[in-house]
């Protein structure tokens, strides 16, 4: 389908492919198998301009917005969503910064970003603040010109590897969900540490870690906005980071749908190939429609977020779900498409399917997603 | 200025037959208003479509300005330039001096070595014996290895002062580096990597055949206004020449100014790598994996069957990819090309990229689980089966007869 | 400095097919592309102007109006400019008059210390440009390339690949090296460089600007003529031996025998 992409976008998307083609998919197994972190792959998407996409051209970026990243997160998904994650989990942690940072935080840290010479993270989640994240524990107490950050943030991507972390914490218990604030905190600030690496079921090619605060004293300068913003920086940094969630989602999908397609004009059973068989021909049908809907459902919510508009948390959600839950159906039918060989490590689609659940359960889960969007329904019907 | 173009189709006599279309190994001809146009960036004037065409509508021009026939005529004799290495005449030479004898038979003129080395004195007996009538030898130390200045001047000025009307070259690393030079310098044809060379028995030149556009096609190409016919040969395609001791030639040694040897560049160090036992391009048996092999520790398996035969290992490009084996061992259009007397491709599906590089072997065997893998369309014995039941039996048997 | 790099727009043979039926070539869906090995030599253009510190790195085509495609892709690459040798008068050019109009081309760019292309294109495979413009602009050359250990303004240490191993070699500099694949891995393009290239104007060179002797290029030029083109013959079919393991394994190597010890 024609989405009328600008020649730049058409480029970010053909270099993207290119790189997942040629650099990402012939190891992505690989990965996946020793889950180490791709850092031959963080560089050539550094020395492609990859990393600055979506950053302002004035720090270095190429001055692309949440569309531009999609489309750049779907191809590199493409090749591997696990790998992808460097990238597409450094946007996340960067959003904080575009969003809300001032210009010296922005002159400071966008520019080492955008050169990929810096990844970056974002830690809200906890151990008991998951869905719910205004029950986060983590505290920043003032002191002098700084604050000290106590406390223990659980499964952040690009833990560990990163330079940069975007981090909220309590400021003010006593003023609720506006008793938030977020941070920026570097790598080889002391008091700042990581715990072990996860053990995934899928995405294995990302690194999930804790990042643990202890006594941990940050500068007063790297307060993003200011006290008490904390959870509206979260909010607003999904709204502009999950459109990149349903585009790895879609990336996923695709990749499903392309494997299995290919896989059913080569595979014989009766006599012919599996392709020429109404059973398989509906399923591969049925795959491609969802995959283009979601596309499209992202691309639109997508523009809508660089045109301006404001209210985006529904679209924003809606992507998201649908391209995550399209993901998960897509990958469980593509494994059904090569049957037996689906469920072996050996083909590519067994992982597709690990791969893909996640993007059902990051950044919200598709039910607290359901949430917002019915939310958001309500309000407008009552407006 | 239509009849300036190179090509062109004369409008009146093309009846829109469509035949030249389908002849063109280029793409380069469509139809336009029921007459045949040429993409003249698409077309190398290979003439296919001329020889296609039933009623003469297509004409590539004739060159201006012939050169006069008697001043071509004054060039005789077939060269073969003999390549040597720690003052080894290398066997591709040997290869050009059977085809060079029979060239030289056919035109009735002597067949001629050159030979450019450090006392090489020895080796002419041997190049008379295979069938020179005579041997022209440059002997000085600055020789003794190749290197590109000296050895073109030297060769272009015996060309100059002696007038071949063919001149052959192995078509190796420095057969090609140093003949093209040499072309250039006697504002001559080359012809690169000849299959086949052969005399039109009416105009008395030179027909060169070589594979064009990765091997699938070929195509004969002549020099038909310019002296000598220069052509490197591809290694393994011709017989060696047998030596006959009882033959007679002449060795004739040249010698030129100190200056005639100079180099601008310096050759510091020659470093042979050992890790390769057997050459690819020269061994006589080949014992090939592909992605059938499936890892790097399996290409042991293949690894033992070669050793078994005494044989070179080689590998197909998704082999080399997947980094089970190193770049030196692939077989193929971007690796080498081989001419072994028995190729054993194992688990190679024969891509048509492989397939160029060696399907000139005399003996092609196939063993491979997938009945329509292309490779079995050249093999000349094919088994199909898991190449980790056959290899080691295979192995086994060789190991008890041939030890 | 300028370094030069030659590329050449090429089928991609690796699309290639046999039609079986017919044995003839599929040429539908065929793109083209930069050689292979001129990727090798671009890249290492690109390495030695990162060596050296400077430099400019000016990579030159001759072909048809779309070979501008592959200048604009070696400019996203980082290569600085771009300069395409486009005449209807190069056309029907064999190796001779090709490297005559590419060393024609090199003069009028001047300053040329260093001068790049791949060991051979992929459609012709004859090697023998690179060689032909280190005797038209009468500078050394080295030829199939593997390494290069020491270069500097002046000279240069490399390695070149033969058939057993490799020759070390130096040279003054200016000298033209072809390149071999294992010199280095090509990068990808990026995204400034992909918009440095759609924005970049690429000068048209025709035979007059590069004051060429007419006798010299194309049809004229060449001394080489094409008479006939045809395609090989297929190869036959072969035996198909059947059975267990253990018995076409056998049947195999008694037939293997006879042949290598008769």
């Amino acid at each position: 389908m024609d989405y009328l992409l600008t020649e730049e976008q058409q480029m970010i998307k053909d270099l993207c492919r290119q790189i997942a083609e040629e650099k990402i998919k012939p190891v992505a197994a690989e990965y996946d198998e020793n889950e180490e972190f791709p850092w031959d792959i963080v560089k050539i998407l550094a020395d492609s301009d990859i990393f600055g996409i979506y950053l302002p051209e004035e720090y270095g970026g190429m001055g692309g917005g949440v569309l531009d990243l999609a489309i750049a997160t779907e191809q590199l998904s493409w090749g591997c969503g696990g790998i992808a994650l460097a990238f597409a989990a450094t946007g996340l942690g960067a959003f904080p910064i575009i969003l809300y940072g001032n210009d010296e935080q922005k002159a400071r840290y966008l520019p080492e970003l955008a050169s990929g010479k810096k990844l970056a993270a974002f830690c809200l989640t906890e151990a008991e603040a998951g869905s719910d994240a205004g029950s986060i524990k983590t505290t920043a107490k003032k002191d002098g010109d700084h604050y000290i950050i106590n406390g223990t943030k659980q499964w952040i991507t690009n833990g560990g590897e990163a330079e940069i972390y975007t981090v909220v914490a309590i400021t003010d218990r006593s003023k609720g969900a506006r008793g938030a604030s977020a941070f920026i905190v570097d790598k080889d600030t002391p008091g700042l540490s990581f715990g072990k690496k996860e053990n995934k079921m899928g995405i294995r090619g990302s690194a999930t870690r804790e990042v643990i605060f202890t006594d941990c004293r940050v500068p007063k300068a790297n307060l993003l906005g200011k006290e008490g913003l904390g959870f509206i920086v979260a909010m607003k940094t999904f709204d502009n980071s999950r459109p990149g969630v349903a585009a790895q989602a879609v990336g996923i999908a695709q990749r499903a749908l392309d494997e299995a397609v290919k896989y059913a004009h080569e595979r014989k059973q009766f006599g012919t190939t599996i392709s020429s068989f109404q059973g398989i021909q509906f399923m591969l049908a049925d795959m491609a429609i969802q995959v283009e809907a979601a596309r499209a459902l992202i691309y639109s919510a997508a523009r809508m977020i660089d045109s301006g508009a404001r209210n985006v948390a529904k679209v924003s959600a809606m992507c998201k779900t649908h391209a995550s839950d399209t993901a998960m159906k897509v990958t469980t039918d593509a494994v059904q498409v090569f049957g037996g060989y689906g469920y072996m490590k050996e083909y590519p689609v067994e992982k597709l399917m690990r791969d893909a659940k996640i993007t059902q359960i990051y950044e919200g889960t598709n039910q607290i997603q359901r949430s917002v969007i019915a939310s958001a329904l309500i309000k407008e019907s009552l407006a | 200025m239509a009849e300036k173009e190179a090509i062109r189709v004369i409008d009146e006599k093309c009846t829109g037959c469509t035949l030249c279309v389908k002849f063109c190994p280029f793409g380069a001809i469509s139809m336009s208003g029921k007459k045949a146009v040429i993409d003249l960036a698409k077309c190398t004037l290979c003439g296919a479509c001329v020889e296609s065409c039933k009623f003469d509508a297509i004409v590539i021009r004739e060159k201006e300005e012939k050169p006069a026939k008697a001043a071509l005529s004054s060039y005789k004799d077939v060269w073969v330039f003999c390549e040597q290495k720690k003052s080894g005449v290398q066997s591709v030479a040997f290869e050009l001096l059977s085809k060079g004898r029979e060239l030289a038979d056919k035109l009735g003129v002597d067949l001629c070595c050159v030979l450019l080395g450090d006392s090489m004195e020895e080796a002419c007996g041997d190049l008379i014996a295979r069938g020179a009538d005579k041997v022209y030898l440059v002997d000085s130390p600055k020789l003794k290895a190749y290197q590109d200045d000296p050895y073109t001047r030297v060769l272009t000025k015996l060309i100059a002062k002696h007038k071949p009307e063919i001149v052959l070259c192995g078509a190796t690393t420095i057969g090609r580096s140093l003949i093209s030079r040499v072309a250039v310098a006697l504002e001559t044809g080359l012809t690169a990597d000849c299959t086949g060379l052969d005399i039109d028995p009416e105009e008395k030149i030179l027909l060169q055949t070589r594979p064009a556009f990765g091997g699938n096609i070929m195509a004969t190409i002549i020099s038909p206004d310019h002296r000598p016919q220069m052509a490197t040969v591809r290694h393994k395609v011709m017989k060696e020449a047998v030596p006959d001791p009882g033959r007679k030639g002449r060795v004739i040694k040249e010698e030129f100014p100190e200056d005639v040897y100079m180099s601008r560049s310096k050759l510091i160090d020659i470093v042979e790598e050992l890790e390769e036992t057997v050459n690819l391009a020269e061994a006589d048996i080949i014992v090939s994996g592909g992605r059938g092999v499936g890892s790097k520790e399996n290409f042991g398996i293949i690894r033992e069957l070669a050793l078994s035969l005494n044989a070179a290992v080689g590998a197909s490009r998704s082999a080399v990819d997947a980094d089970w084996i190193p770049y030196s061992h692939q077989v193929g259009q971007t690796g080498k090309t081989v001419c072994p007397k028995v190729y054993i491709a194992c688990g190679i599906s024969g891509q048509i990229q492989h397939l160029i590089g060696m399907k000139s072997s005399d003996v092609i065997v196939a063993i491979n689980k997938d009945p329509e893998a292309p490779i079995f369309s050249v093999a000349t014995y094919g088994i199909i089966d898991d190449l980790f039941k056959v290899l080691p039996i295979l192995t086994e048997k060789f190991n008890q007869t041939l030890s | 400095m300028k370094i030069i790099v030659l590329i050449k727009q090429v089928p991609d043979t690796t699309d290639v097919k046999i039609a079986p039926e017919t044995n003839t070539l599929i040429r539908d869906g065929v793109e083209s592309i930069i050689n292979p090995f001129d990727m090798y030599a671009i890249e290492e253009a690109l390495r030695v102007r990162e060596t050296l510190g400077e430099g400019e790195v000016i990579v030159v085509s001759m072909g048809p109006p779309q070979a501008e495609e592959a200048l604009r892709e070696a400019i996203s690459m980082g290569c600085d400019s771009a300069i395409l040798l486009s005449d209807r008068k190069f056309a029907g050019s064999d190796t001779w008059a090709t490297s005559y109009t590419l060393s024609q081309a090199i003069k009028k760019v001047g300053d040329h210390r260093v001068i790049f292309c791949g060991k051979q294109a992929s459609d012709g495979d004859t090697a023998q440009v690179g060689p032909g413009i280190s005797m038209h602009l009468d500078i050394p050359q080295v030829t199939y390339v593997k390494k290069i250990e020491k270069i500097d303004g002046k000279s240069a240490t490399v390695e070149r690949m033969t058939e057993e191993g490799y020759d070390i070699v130096e040279t003054p500099l200016p000298a033209i090296f072809t390149v071999v694949k294992e010199i280095n891995e090509p990068r990808l393009p990026s995204l400034k460089g992909k918009m440095k290239a759609k924005k970049a104007e690429i000068p048209v060179w025709t035979a007059e600007e590069l004051t060429c002797d007419e006798n010299k290029i194309g049809l004229d030029g060449s001394p080489t003529r094409v008479v006939k083109i045809f395609t090989p013959p297929p190869r036959e079919g072969g035996q198909l031996l059947k059975g267990e393991p253990a018995e076409t394994a056998g049947e195999l190597a008694g037939i293997l025998k006879g042949l290598i010890i008769g």
